[in-house]
């Protein structure tokens, strides 16, 4: 599967609002849309260290880094390049 | 589910139960009354590796891994839950936080003094009005050049009164950041807080903070990410020690139980044949086998950098302290009126469980947390 179609699939699976309708675009920020909350924030670091080998550490820590679809998967080229 | 530790981990837990049997349960009592853990204990515990149980090799602590440290917990919670309160504080809270989000050199100069004992860490997180809804802490902090100025107060901090730092939390117009602030920063206090329920010899203290300034350096994280990052990485390290806290005091209770049980005769008869105290036995037995096997596979899945982790830790932490708290009430139960009095550790253990339900996100957020997972999970999309 392709990078982006991991991550969103990883964020439909973890989102903390059950409305079955509920749709993000790539470019949408899912914590101001309410879609996750900041314990998913902790499970995606959790999820991109073990799926794509590498360590988000304190430099890593700029909120928008993680906020889209777009941003994450931004960070992740950026890390594994 | 199969534990196979390595000889060097299955020496760790000889050694710590060795360790406990000596140097701890025989004195938890004596810790209580004198509300405070004896230095040279603390000393004796940094000389064993355990102030560093988690750490890294090369800064000299143990390396455990997250099952033989959960292991390693429950030794010494069965010994006395303060002791084990310095490990879940000074290792799983303040220590995780400072390895997984710390600058090198925040890494450097403070994980290798926390191992050696030189340094004694806490979690600053809570405050005098501000408790399960933590995002909302009232504590400040402003930018002056390139320091920071923080003011505010922080409560219900164990081994607030004794640390060397603190991880503490303040917030700038909702803007959560993460600060580590040494004891000898002016204007910081602490005031031990007398009367407590639990946790007597576990330093707990009220911090206040008047005009303390740090420098940028301090930060911990970044700016803005201290709760979503750092507060959410101590509680879900919190959340596994003090699981295992609820299978320590569970295991000692269970044990306590049966023990008396076994001894103590009412109508000629040994209690353990009595219907209705085996019935106590029997739950305890199996909720005790049930918490430690949640307890394994949360252990499991942090081992291996599992995002499930998270909610299994959750689930393990919510039971356990759960049947904690159920076993020991029954002990004092089997124990009659023995089992309120002081002389007998079960007394000790139902008061202790009771903060296990509390601290590190209480039960009724973990019931919140896990629901809103099994309705995730478990929803199926079939039309009836």
């Amino acid at each position: 599967m392709e990078l982006k179609g991991k991550i969103r699939n990883f964020i439909e699976e973890n989102m903390t609002i059950y409305d079955d309708e509920a749709v993000f675009a790539d470019d949408d920020n899912i914590f101001e849309l309410g879609f996750v909350d900041s314990m998913f924030a902790l499970k995606l670091v959790t999820f991109i260290e073990r799926e794509f080998a590498i360590q988000v550490a304190n430099d890593d820590l700029v909120l928008d880094n993680f906020s889209t679809v777009d941003n994450i998967t931004n960070f992740i080229n950026s890390k594994v390049a | 589910m199969n534990i196979s530790l390595t000889v060097e981990q299955e020496q760790i837990i000889q050694d710590v139960r060795a360790f406990v049997e000596e140097e701890v349960r025989p004195f938890a009592t004596h810790f209580e009354e004198q509300q405070a853990l004896p230095k040279d204990l603390i000393q004796k515990m940094a000389a064993r590796g355990y102030l560093g149980a988690t750490f890294p090799k090369k800064y000299g602590g143990l390396e455990l891994d997250p099952i033989t440290y959960g292991l390693f917990t429950e030794e010494i919670g069965k010994g006395d839950s303060n002791t084990r309160g310095l490990i879940t504080v000074h290792v799983s809270l303040a220590g995780e936080c400072i390895l997984k989000w710390g600058t090198r050199e925040q890494v450097e100069y403070w994980i290798p003094q926390m191992v050696q004992g030189k340094k004694i860490g806490a979690f600053a997180l809570t405050e005098p009005d501000v408790g399960t809804d933590a995002k909302s802490v009232q504590t400040t902090y402003v930018k002056d050049g390139s320091n920071y100025i923080i003011n505010g107060r922080k409560k219900w901090i164990s081994f607030g009164d004794i640390a060397d730092f603190f991880v503490l939390i303040a917030s700038n117009e909702g803007k959560v950041t993460a600060f580590i602030v040494e004891r000898e920063r002016k204007g910081l206090n602490t005031s031990p807080i007398p009367g407590l329920l639990a946790g007597k010899a576990s330093h707990i203290a009220e911090i206040e903070l008047n005009n303390v300034v740090v420098p940028e350096a301090n930060i911990l994280g970044r700016l803005g990410a201290g709760f979503t990052y750092v507060v959410n990485t101590a509680l879900d390290h919190g959340r596994y020690s003090i699981a295992w806290s609820g299978v320590s005091l569970a295991q000692a209770a269970l044990e306590a139980m049966v023990s008396y049980s076994r001894q103590r005769s009412q109508f000629g008869k040994k209690l353990r044949t009595y219907q209705f105290i085996q019935g106590m036995i029997a739950d305890a037995v199996t909720k005790t086998h049930a918490a430690r096997s949640l307890c394994l596979r949360a252990g499991e899945l942090r081992k291996n950098g599992d995002p499930e982790a998270i909610i299994e830790t959750s689930l393990a932490k919510y039971y356990a302290s759960k049947i904690a708290m159920d076993i020991t009430i029954d002990a004092v139960q089997v124990h009659g009126g023995n089992g309120c009095y002081n002389k007998y550790p079960v007394e000790r253990y139902f008061r202790e469980a009771k903060i296990l339900e509390i601290i590190e996100g209480t039960s009724q957020v973990q019931q919140e947390i896990i629901a809103g997972y099994g309705i995730k999970k478990y929803y199926t999309r079939r039309e009836s």
